[in-house]
């Protein structure tokens, strides 16, 4: 082995850097490497250095590298900041040209001024809100632009993205049926159970009815399908746009002409608007379907007893009701999703992050939106 | 199994390689020796497999045939904790620098360090810090993240990462594509001085007609699925297969020489 090659270490036997001081002289030995300096204090601050003027003989170090070369010129200022100079350094020259090279590099380099230390929790707490204020802000300016969007459209139809409506229409809806659907039919023998357990105690088992028909179809169906839409489809737009956004598609589409608005918002608003309530609907025939295969296991409410008391009991407003809620919980989950899409800024970790944002905020809006649908419905006096 | 190096040995033998994608076979019976020391271009039209190539020495692509050494070690069929091991010997960077964009600069360069050495958090960041200033990059590049860096400093910082553990061995995809030709010949530079005081052997792919004549030792031409050429640029330029001149005759190629050879 040649032991000027600086990168001639072999990995099987490396020998570990050394630092002797006699005198005023110290003295380097074996590998000064990654590898041979992974154990050792590359500072050397337990040696007892020489006070005043010392030599550093460093001709017997078998191989170097950048480390090692960074190693040695921490020392050399390190002790000249103590007052020590160097008077004298002995290397062999290739690796004097790597110890000029590193200390060259460093002084050019300069060095990173501290990270500002971050204020206090008032601080804090008042950038949060900055922070938060200005993105509510964003997202309604984002919602009106949305409404001018559609207003040009309502205007000059015949520029509408019929493709891209049908196709989003598709994905969003068509393809989720069998998710919703099955946790649908869940929630429905859910409730049943739970709440039958009850009933029968009373003997009132007939009025499972009520309880399933008002429960499923005021609330929950809508409710349950919303979430299920917007942790698959919001997401999913949140993920398309960014992505399109880290890949310059969405400056893209600025600088041909197309407003990124109408290609990649509306359709996806209008489809989701479209495609939540019928998933309603089908959420609410399968949830009310698993309602009453428990009905009749548990509660021996037959299969016809259970459809005779249905019209009688659940009114067309319920059902509407339900209904009405779905595309504005539409409208909050595509708006939010996309809206988060286009705050993807730099690269993949924002499209990541930015994705949760999304669900979690349209999930909580779709909640809270409910709870303000219950308010106002009781305020004006509907409860059935 | 020691892994020494040698000036002026091969450490990199390429034999009978043969890869596909399916039915698209893209290099067969490929031969080629990389020494130690040397700047090693790989060029040739599009499509004739230099990515291919790179990947399939550096471990990221499975040939279907055909023999590999790296250091004097088979990669062909190398077992995981082999890998590793000598995955610690060389350093890449990728064509879009493929730095991790949820991590600073300076945690983009000290991830191979924390992988591999079991040195403390504090001595990483020096050892990061240093890689950074090797490339020529100013010490508060270090606190930025990937999404606030340009073109140039993005492809320094790349090369910092790839630089971290003191590989012996550098391969570089398309260094100075999309770089401003003053950026693109500051890194040609950088990497001839980094190979001259780091002991450094390079292989890049490259179409950077200034780049093949200011910075390479050796410049490899494939074509046919082979290569077809290998010599030092100004010998491969008098070659005569059709495909080596075409490509360096049109007229780009002969501004490119003439420009290095008033440099000369």
């Amino acid at each position: 082995m040649k032991a000027s090659s600086p990168i001639s270490s072999s990995t099987a036997a490396v020998e570990p850097a050394t630092l002797h001081c006699q005198g005023q002289v110290c003295q380097c030995q074996g590998d000064w490497t990654l590898d041979g300096l992974e154990t050792v204090d590359p500072r050397w601050r337990k040696v007892r250095w020489p006070t005043g003027a010392w030599r550093l003989d460093g001709s017997a170090i078998r191989t170097i590298d950048t480390t090692g070369a960074l190693s040695l010129a921490m020392i050399i200022a390190d002790r000249e900041q103590a007052g020590h100079p160097l008077q004298q350094l002995d290397l062999r020259e290739e690796h004097q040209a790597l110890l000029d090279l590193v200390q060259e590099r460093r002084a050019s380099a300069g060095t990173a001024p501290a990270s500002s230390a971050s204020g206090g929790p008032l601080e804090r707490l008042g950038q949060r809100i900055v922070f938060h204020s200005v993105h509510a802000l964003d997202f309604l300016a984002f919602v009106g632009e949305a409404a001018t969007a559609m207003g040009r459209l309502a205007l000059r139809p015949n520029r509408f993205r019929w493709r891209a409506l049908f196709g989003s229409i598709e994905t969003a809806g068509v393809n989720a049926l069998p998710i919703v659907g099955l946790l649908a039919f869940m929630m429905g023998v859910v409730i049943a159970y739970q709440s039958g357990q009850q009933l029968r105690v009373y003997g009132a088992n007939i009025f499972i009815v009520e309880l399933v028909a008002l429960t499923m179809l005021r609330e929950l169906a809508p409710l349950i399908t919303a979430i299920i839409v917007a942790g698959r489809t919001g997401s999913s737009y949140t993920a398309q746009i960014g992505t399109m956004q880290v890949t310059e598609e969405v400056d893209a589409l600025r600088t041909i002409g197309i407003r990124p608005m109408d290609l990649l918002v509306l359709p996806k608003l209008l489809a989701l608007t479209i495609a939540l309530p019928l998933l309603t609907v089908f959420a609410d025939v399968l949830s009310v379907f698993g309602g009453m295969v428990m009905a009749r296991a548990l509660l021996d409410v037959s299969f016809s007893d259970f459809l005779d008391r249905f019209p009688q009991v659940v009114t067309p407003l319920s059902f509407l009701i339900g209904m009405g809620k779905a595309p504005v919980f539409a409208a909050i989950i595509a708006l939010v999703g996309c809206y988060q899409g286009f705050q993807v800024r730099g690269g993949a970790d924002s499209v990541g992050r930015q994705t949760t944002v999304s669900v979690v905020q349209s999930i909580f809006l779709v909640i809270a939106a409910d709870a303000l649908f219950s308010v106002i419905l009781g305020g004006v006096g509907i409860w059935r | 199994m020691a892994l020494k190096v040698m000036p002026g040995e091969v450490v990199i033998a390429v034999r009978g390689l043969r890869t596909q994608f399916g039915d698209a076979v893209i290099h067969d019976q490929l031969d080629l020796d990389i020494r130690h020391g040397e700047i090693v271009a790989l060029v040739g039209g599009s499509g004739s497999g230099k990515t291919t190539l790179l990947r399939a020495i550096i471990m990221l692509l499975q040939p279907a045939a055909g023999s590999i050494e790296l250091f004097g070690q088979q990669i062909v069929g190398i077992g995981d904790s082999a890998a590793f091991r000598l995955r610690r010997r060389f350093g890449m960077l990728f064509q879009q620098g493929a730095l991790f964009s949820s991590l600073t600069v300076r945690e983009n360069v000290a991830v191979p360090l924390r992988e591999h050495t079991r040195l403390p958090m504090a001595r990483i960041m020096e050892i990061a810090d240093l890689k950074i200033a090797l490339a020529g990059l100013a010490a508060e590049v270090g606190d930025k993240l990937p999404g606030e860096l340009s073109g140039g400093m993005l492809k320094r910082a790349a090369l910092a990462r790839a630089l971290a553990l003191d590989p012996a061995l550098l391969f570089l995809d398309e260094p100075t594509a999309g770089l401003d030709p003053v950026s693109a010949g500051a890194f040609d530079e950088l990497v001839v001085q980094l190979k001259q005081s780091l002991g450094l052997t390079v292989v890049m792919v490259t179409h950077d007609l200034d780049t093949l004549w200011n910075a390479t030792d050796r410049v490899a031409f494939l074509g046919e699925r082979r290569v077809i050429g290998y010599a030092p640029m100004r010998e491969l330029t008098q070659a005569q297969h059709p495909l080596i001149r075409a490509y360096f005759e049109g007229p780009r190629g002969r501004a490119a020489q003439e420009q290095a050879c008033k440099a000369k």
